[in-house]
């Protein structure tokens, strides 16, 4: 007595083919690896055909551009009414300094702008504390207050380009004065655009800068997400990132789940602030990745965009479209890029943008070839905005939408990349939430598992990259002339802090940051209490400072 | 041939967060049989040197990404000779640009292990200059 047989033709078609054509064509050429697997180390199989996908529903998987559940896309006219942005990442040495790169970078077509600041910047310390010592201006720009920024933004009109800030732990701080160089220059705040990243979980999985634990840190993005929904209605309080949690050392999926998972986070946080989801969440912005592993990062930003749809339309119940059309800005991997053989980096990353683009990102920063050796030079910084260019304008992938949709390869990692990231949602959930896993050290130990396996494999030669572990040449073709950044810049800022110190009204000074500290200790929004600071020309290192007593400081638990 | 652990205390002076790197060599030269002490992130260069004193080690490996290299590495070997630190090694990763290495090498950093070094190099390096400075 035999069962039914379920087999459909095309499978049975399929086994035919594999005995037909296939065996005996692996008796002859045996295949150069047992194992093939993505940059993430996930199997990839030989052949996907439409059995990779068994029920495969078109309008439920994919849908029509425009529409839930935005697989392929967010625009119904994909890049046709408006490319991306091309938002090239800069900052280094003074303001002076990297106002002259925005000139130049606006100057030769770039659209956006995107602040790089300096490691004491990024950490809350002034230029001139003895943590910043040799730090200064180093790997972004020094900013240290409201007089800075007016440097850097310097006869750039905030109401016409927008501007991105890579700043997470004193954001709002940094926001401040942002708003407050807005005010000088005259621009309504109604009008602004731009993205503060923000985001602080990620900070404790990956990238490791933080100021205050995490509930106040928490309390101080709502705080954005909530000033900026009333008063800088076209700015992104927060841009949820994949990208820091990749460089650790993550898998693909496991930026998509972490990333997104932090994202339900802080949706939930700003909900028991008592918002309602459909007035914040189409300001959430979210940053990813992209690495070598073209087809794998492009099925990582279309599932994201599915997913996020299902979670706000499930979990949350949001109900206008703006809540669930996830978009994101993409940076190609810093982490991909080698010192050996610099050159080669460009067409790393012109693969890596390729794969941004045909994933749909909203905005897109390539990195420079030479910046695994130093900050960008003009010439290098250049050449990665040329590789946008030539991508938007030449390669014709920007003429029609979602041009990969429907590749049975592409729309099978899809799935298991949607699938993983709900399967890493419940672990997650299971700890009681994003915040609690990471104090249980669980994102943080998946991705040091990750980066440990993968340099295992690229010691191996299990995975190749070029010019580092194969195709090795003796002598290093690398003569890049590189931007190095001198201690004149912290000396400078020394001085200009000291002038500020003796010529703003002190007074003023001590009376905005004790409002600060009582204000926070209260409960209220430190949005206008912090403008409050910025207008008297308090430094970022006296408002971060004003809110250690009240908030504490973080210590990384040992894991 | 019996050995002792050889023992190396791992670290992140400055401000830099980047500890993907120094992370993997402190698991790689755990599984290859050395005793790792990491100091987690944000050590002052006088908490560095205290902690190789406590810890009795026999090499110390800095690691930065931020540029701050020519500031904070001469100053961990200084403070490590007034310590009276003189055998042991102090190796340094990161983003270290070739130009600099000459000079890091003349104030007294053993070596510079920069992008794309292999793991299985840096344990090698650290076994054999480990057992010169001690025998």
């Amino acid at each position: 007595m035999s069962a039914i047989d379920l087999t459909t033709p095309l499978e049975e078609a399929e086994r035919e083919w594999e005995e037909r054509t296939l065996e005996p064509a692996l008796k002859r050429a045996p295949e150069t690896k047992g194992r093939f697997t993505t940059v993430s180390l996930a199997p990839v199989e030989r052949l996907y055909t439409p059995n990779s996908l068994p029920d495969f529903d078109y309008e439920a998987e994919l849908g029509f551009p425009g529409e839930p559940p935005y697989t392929r896309g967010i625009h119904a006219t994909g890049y046709r009414g408006r490319l991306w942005t091309m938002r090239q990442f800069a900052g280094f040495g003074s303001a002076f300094d990297t106002n002259k790169r925005f000139k130049y970078l606006l100057d030769h077509g770039q659209t956006g702008l995107s602040v790089a600041f300096d490691l004491p910047t990024l950490m809350g310390y002034d230029s001139d504390h003895p943590f910043s010592e040799g730090e200064v201006g180093k790997c972004g720009v020094a900013i240290s207050s409201l007089a800075d920024m007016e440097v850097l933004f310097d006869e750039i009109p905030l109401e016409q380009v927008t501007t991105s800030m890579t700043i997470n732990a004193p954001a709002s701080m940094i926001f401040a004065m942002f708003l407050g160089v807005a005010e000088k220059q005259g621009a309504d705040w109604k009008r602004v655009g731009g993205t503060i990243q923000n985001d602080i979980l990620k900070e404790y999985i990956a990238q490791k800068e933080w100021i205050y634990p995490p509930r106040p840190s928490m309390r101080l993005i709502v705080d954005t997400i909530e000033f900026c929904t009333n008063e800088v209605p076209r700015f992104n309080p927060i841009s949820i990132s994949g990208y820091h949690i990749r460089e650790a050392g993550s898998t693909a999926l496991q930026e998509l789940a972490f990333t997104l998972r932090d994202g339900i986070e802080y949706v939930q946080y700003a909900i028991d602030r008592g918002m309602d989801v459909d007035d914040f969440a189409p300001r959430l912005s979210f940053f990813f990745n992209s690495h070598n592993d073209f087809f794998e990062e492009i099925a990582k930003y279309r599932a994201a965009r599915r997913i996020w749809y299902k979670v706000m339309t499930e979990r949350f119940g949001a109900k206008n479209p703006r809540s669930w059309a996830l978009r994101f800005h993409t940076q190609t991997a810093g982490v991909s890029l080698t010192a050996q053989q610099p050159l080669n980096n460009i067409v790393r990353v012109a693969i890596q943008a390729l794969a941004g683009v045909l994933g749909g990102t909203q905005s897109l920063h390539t990195d420079a070839y030479d910046e695994a050796l130093a900050l960008p030079s003009d010439e290098a910084a250049l050449i990665a905005l040329r590789t946008q260019q030539i991508i938007a304008h030449e390669s014709g992938v920007a003429n029609t939408v979602d041009p990969l949709g429907g590749s049975y390869f592409l729309e099978k990692l899809t799935r298991d990349m949607e699938d993983g990231a709900f399967e890493y949602f419940r672990k997650i959930d299971d700890f009681g939430g994003m915040i609690e896993a990471i104090e249980a050290g669980f994102p943080q130990r998946e991705i040091h598992d990750a980066s440990y396996e993968f340099q295992k494999a690229v010691e191996a030669r299990d995975k190749v990259i070029v010019g580092v572990n194969d195709y090795v040449m003796k002598e290093e073709p690398a003569d890049v002339n590189i931007l190095q950044i001198d201690e004149s810049v912290a000396e400078l800022q020394s001085e200009r802090l000291k002038k500020l110190r003796s010529k703003r009204d002190s007074a003023r000074v001590e009376k905005t940051l004790s409002n600060l500290a009582s204000g926070a200790r209260a409960g209220e929004n430190t949005m206008p209490l912090l403008l409050d600071c910025v207008r008297a020309y308090a430094t970022l290192g006296e408002m971060c400072e004003a809110l250690r007593p009240v908030f504490g400081e973080y210590q990384e638990p040992a894991f | 041939m019996s050995e002792e652990r050889i023992r190396v205390l791992l670290a992140k002076p400055g401000l830099d967060g980047h500890d993907r790197g120094v992370k993997v060599i402190a698991r790689a030269l755990r599984d290859a049989g050395m005793e790792v002490i990491y100091t987690g992130l944000r050590q002052t260069p006088e908490q560095v040197v205290a902690a190789a004193v406590q810890e009795d080690v026999d090499a110390i490996g800095l690691s930065i990404l931020s540029g701050a290299h020519m500031t904070l590495f001469p100053r961990v070997v200084e403070l490590a000779r007034q310590e009276g630190l003189g055998d042991v090694i102090i190796f340094g990763g990161g983003i270290i640009p070739d130009e600099d290495i000459p000079r890091l090498k003349e104030l007294g950093v053993s070596e510079l292990f920069t992008p794309g070094a292999r793991m299985e190099d840096i344990i090698q390096f650290i076994r054999k200059n480990a057992h010169q400075a001690s025998t």
